[in-house]
């Protein structure tokens, strides 16, 4: 019965998809599905060391291969998504330095500025943050270190920066960025795409304080957004690990000289050990992902990481200087972007929905409408282009433009 | 009784890190078609991550050793405040599909309307089990669920004009820690109401500490000790005359499928675990489901998107007064469509049938379990008979042997049964353990679980070493806990424990 009702759904299996935005069609080893699908570690329950050994180590081997991509070996266990894990990552930063402005940059994600605002909560509550804008230089698509400059005061908690942004360019000034937030005592949280970590350098290189990002490009299927998951990354220093809301998974001796077990380590500051004392709050999440994540890095591996990187960022700058070879179409920033670019079509008299319409008529999948979001942004769409987009595929979407515009 | 003789697989596994060779490779990405892109000093990565260098075959043994040494549910897991169940292979199936994992978040409405239509149903599925107008799936698990009501709660009494006053949420000793901390998280102050001799709060407590300042009431009834609060109409009636918002976390929801409605008690909004109760798997925490099903008069504050039905497709929403978002998009859709599909597999006379079995079982539990020296129950003879679950006390046995509840439930796993669970903070008696046996294990199951707890009782009196020292049939021995909350000591990645515990 399901399945009939199912049957003829679109989806970027049975279209060729150009949809990104935060939630991304990678390849996904066969692997990641047969381990994630094995009964012992599908239907686990809570667990102990003494009981679930091995899911235990797997928690460890995923937050140990994650934060060696992101250059930091303090990691908590999952939380809900990419946007929660920001939101959680602002309010640590609001204790850490007892302040309440936070500043984020002009063009975040709707989806994700929703979700950080929800938890920044309400003014007339204790503890409310306040959300602050930088403006996204339009030139160069980035943050320009006078911008932050400007927003920049003793107030300021934290400042949450992305690279790539939510237009797909890399933050190309990031150190100067962090230095800048931290001459004025705020933490600095940045949120990445752990694909491009295979060839770009992590922030955290630069001194950003925590990281924050999302478990789907790593093996996890899109589910229409039930795919989602979120990390939280510090220094191992014990003032931010004392902050996070999360439970964290650590190696530990055992009562056999040389063996390893892998038990829970500050659980107490967990709303699980001290209700509304603790930080935040956490619970039931997206713990399965971290087996498809562990499978996923275990096997792409060094090399893996960085040539798959690599592929998606020629793939996709070459993807948009072929597309900004339509007549009346231009591409943004294309030569900063990692896999994402702003596609302009304001120029050819037609909508993006117009576009997209058109697009799905001929079985594909166009980026997603920016009309709105932003200033100077009507007509734009965000198209996103990985490792599986090939150059057939790109001429496929160019003469299928070419039809819509005509 | 025959105890089950039980070994875990055992294979001295190394972390991943300690396998493998330079210059393995499991899975080659595929080379561009493009010239290489140019990616500036300071851009590009100084060195490679330093991630394990793998085969394929290696990837596979090695992960598969270590579910192996899972024990998970594959024996029997009475896993009380959360109800641990069957999870039909055939959903996992089903939403393997391109037509569920393919489909990207951003598409429109109009390409996926099969997958939207199933959500849309569960919702009305969801709306008849509770009575309430509208649920949203969202929230990322059931504590967050408990989130979405305090920001709700904030987002009602600030359309009214009234937040700045409210800023209470009062709770019970007993409700699941997410209702304190996901309200304090929102900025609530809050207020925890004792438990009094018959193992529930009074409404006359209540009375004392709610007034203009209160914003809501969150509380689980059964409780996380298995109690039913009797006077739970007296409590909402008493908040709502404050002008506040009564929240069922319906978590112990299995006991009383299809024979309480949580809008009919009276209660603006609830919450299900489809994870758990709806027959979605766990998966070791999550991908969970927190189903925020509420009135009428807060629908309008719910995130978005909703979904709504618009001739024979669906549309997306954003409700007039919407909160926002707690976390992107739908939710984890695909726990929503095995609980859909669990929930129309079961039907009405299904669930029903389920909740009664789930009591019974729990009912024969305890008559099973109290009849072992040693074994008292939360508040004998006061609260009424328990529902689904029970929390019990080992305090006589732990000072007749010196062993704690832990020591019992490292023991536990070494017959093949499920870690057992202890309770939540606070602990309120000593000792404690929550069986709930749910619908699904059958009387040889539930058998099974008392005899092994049965007889680790015993060893506990005649071979107390034998307990303390357990696991003894695991993968690896017991745990050293002593250096988890040391910063010297702990490490949450190899990176840590290679810096901090070097090998000469």
């Amino acid at each position: 019965m399901l399945e009939g009702r199912l049957r003829g759904g679109i989806s970027t299996d049975t279209h060729l998809s150009f949809l990104g935005g935060g939630y991304w069609k990678h390849g996904i080893p066969a692997l990641c599905d047969e381990i994630a699908s094995r009964p012992e570690l599908s239907l686990s329950v809570w667990g102990t060391p003494s009981s679930d050994h091995g899911r235990n180590q797997i928690w460890f081997e995923w937050a140990s291969q994650l934060g060696a991509l992101l250059d930091l070996d303090f990691v908590g266990l999952p939380v809900y998504s990419w946007g929660c894990a920001a939101g959680h990552a602002l309010r640590m930063a609001a204790r850490l330095t007892g302040r309440s402005v936070v500043v984020v940059p002009s063009n975040l994600d709707r989806e994700r500025r929703l979700v950080i605002d929800t938890y920044c909560g309400y003014r007339e509550l204790t503890g409310a943050l306040t959300v602050r804008e930088v403006a996204v230089d339009a030139a160069t698509g980035t943050i320009l270190p006078a911008a932050l400059a400007e927003v920049l005061d003793d107030q300021v908690a934290a400042v949450y920066l992305e690279t790539p942004n939510s237009w797909g360019v890399i933050e190309t000034a990031m150190a100067d960025l962090i230095a800048a937030a931290h001459q004025h005592g705020a933490e600095v949280i940045v949120g990445v795409d752990p694909i491009s970590l295979g060839a770009l350098a992590s922030p955290a290189s630069s001194g950003a304080d925590i990281l924050v990002g999302s478990l789907q490009p790593m093996g996890i299927p899109l589910y229409a957004g039930g795919g989602v998951g979120g990390f939280i990354a510090s220094r191992d220093e014990e003032r931010y690990a004392r902050q996070f809301p999360t439970l964290q998974v650590s190696i530990a001796p055992t009562r056999v000289e040389g063996q390893h077990a892998f038990g829970l380590t500050l659980f107490e500051q967990s709303s699980y050990g001290s209700r509304e004392l603790g930080n935040d709050w956490t619970g039931n999440s997206v713990y399965l992902w971290t087996v498809r994540n562990a499978v996923f890095l275990a096997l792409l591996g060094p090399a893996g990481m960085r040539e798959l990187a690599e592929t998606v960022v020629a793939n996709a700058r070459q993807s948009a200087r072929l597309i900004a070879e339509l007549p009346g179409v231009s591409v943004r920033y294309a030569d900063g972007i990692f896999k994402e670019f702003i596609v302009d079509f304001s120029a050819t008299g037609k909508s993006v929905a117009e576009i997209n319409a058109g697009l799905l008529e001929r079985g594909i999948l166009g980026g997603h409408d920016l009309s709105g979001t932003h200033d100077g942004l009507d007509g734009c769409a965000l198209y996103c282009v990985t490792e599986g987009v090939t150059e057939d595929d790109i001429r496929e979407l160019t003469a299928a433009l070419k039809e819509v515009l005509a | 009784m025959t105890i089950r003789r039980y070994h875990s697989a055992s294979w001295d596994e190394g972390v991943v890190y300690e396998l493998g060779a330079a210059g393995r490779r499991g899975v080659v990405p595929p080379a561009s078609w493009a010239p290489a892109a140019d990616l500036p000093d300071g851009v590009r990565r100084a060195a490679d991550a330093d991630l394990p260098e793998l085969a394929e075959y290696e990837v596979r043994r090695h992960y598969s050793h270590l579910a192996q040494q899972t024990l998970g549910m594959m024996g029997v897991s009475l896993f009380g405040t959360c109800t641990m169940k069957h999870n039909p292979t055939l959903n996992e199936q089903i939403v393997a599909r391109p037509e569920v994992a393919g489909v990207h978040p951003r598409q429109d409405a109009s390409t996926f309307p099969g997958l939207l239509g199933i959500v849309h149903d569960l919702e009305d599925e969801l709306k008849n089990l509770s009575g309430m107008a509208a649920f949203s799936f969202q929230p990322g698990g059931g504590a967050d669920a408990a989130y979405l009501h305090a920001v709700i709660t904030r987002a009602y009494h600030a359309s009214r004009g009234e937040l700045a006053q409210r800023t209470q949420v009062v709770t019970t000793a007993q409700a699941h820690p997410c209702n304190p901390a996901s309200a304090h998280a929102a900025g609530f102050e809050v207020i925890t109401l004792p438990l009094e001799e018959d193992g529930y709060p009074s409404v006359e407590a209540l009375k004392a500490v709610i007034g203009p300042q209160t914003a809501a009431l969150m509380l689980n009834n059964p409780d996380d000790m298995g109690i039913y609060n009797p006077h739970i109409k007296e409590f909402i009636d008493a908040v709502h005359e404050v002008g506040a918002l009564a929240f069922y976390d319906h978590a112990n929801f299995n006991g009383v499928m299809t024979r309480l409605r949580a809008r009919e008690l009276g209660f603006d909004a609830c919450m299900f675990m489809l994870h758990k109760t709806f027959g979605a798997p766990k998966g070791g925490n999550g991908p969970s489901v927190g189903a925020y099903g509420c009135s009428e008069e807060l629908a309008p504050f719910l995130p978005g998107p909703r979904i709504v039905k618009n001739g024979d497709g669906y549309e997306l929403i954003e409700p007039a007064q919407s909160v926002g978002r707690v976390r992107e998009f739908f939710g984890n859709v695909q726990q929503l469509v095995k609980a859909y599909s669990w929930t129309r597999a079961m039907g009405t006379d299904g669930l029903r049938e389920a909740a009664d079995i789930s009591v019974l079982a729990n009912n024969y539990m305890e008559k099973r379990l109290l009849d072992i020296p040693g074994v008292t129950i939360s508040f004998p003879g006061k609260a009424m008979p328990r529902l689904e679950m029970t929390r019990y006390s080992l305090g006589e046995w732990s000072a007749d042997t010196g062993l704690s509840t832990l020591d019992v439930e490292n023991r536990l796993p070494d017959f093949g049964i499920d870690a057992w669970w202890t309770s939540h903070e606070p602990w309120i008696v000593p000792e404690p353990f929550t069986p709930e046996a749910g619908e699904m294990w059958s009387k040889e199951d539930i058998d099974e679980w008392i005899d092994v707890v049965a007889h680790i009782l015993e060893e506990g009196r005649t071979d107390p070493e034998i307990v303390r020292t357990a696991p003894h049939n695991q993968a690896v021995a017991q745990i050293d806990g002593s250096g988890l909350n040391d910063p010297d000591t702990w490490a949450t990645t190899w990176a840590a424990y290679r810096r901090k515990h070097a090998r000469p």
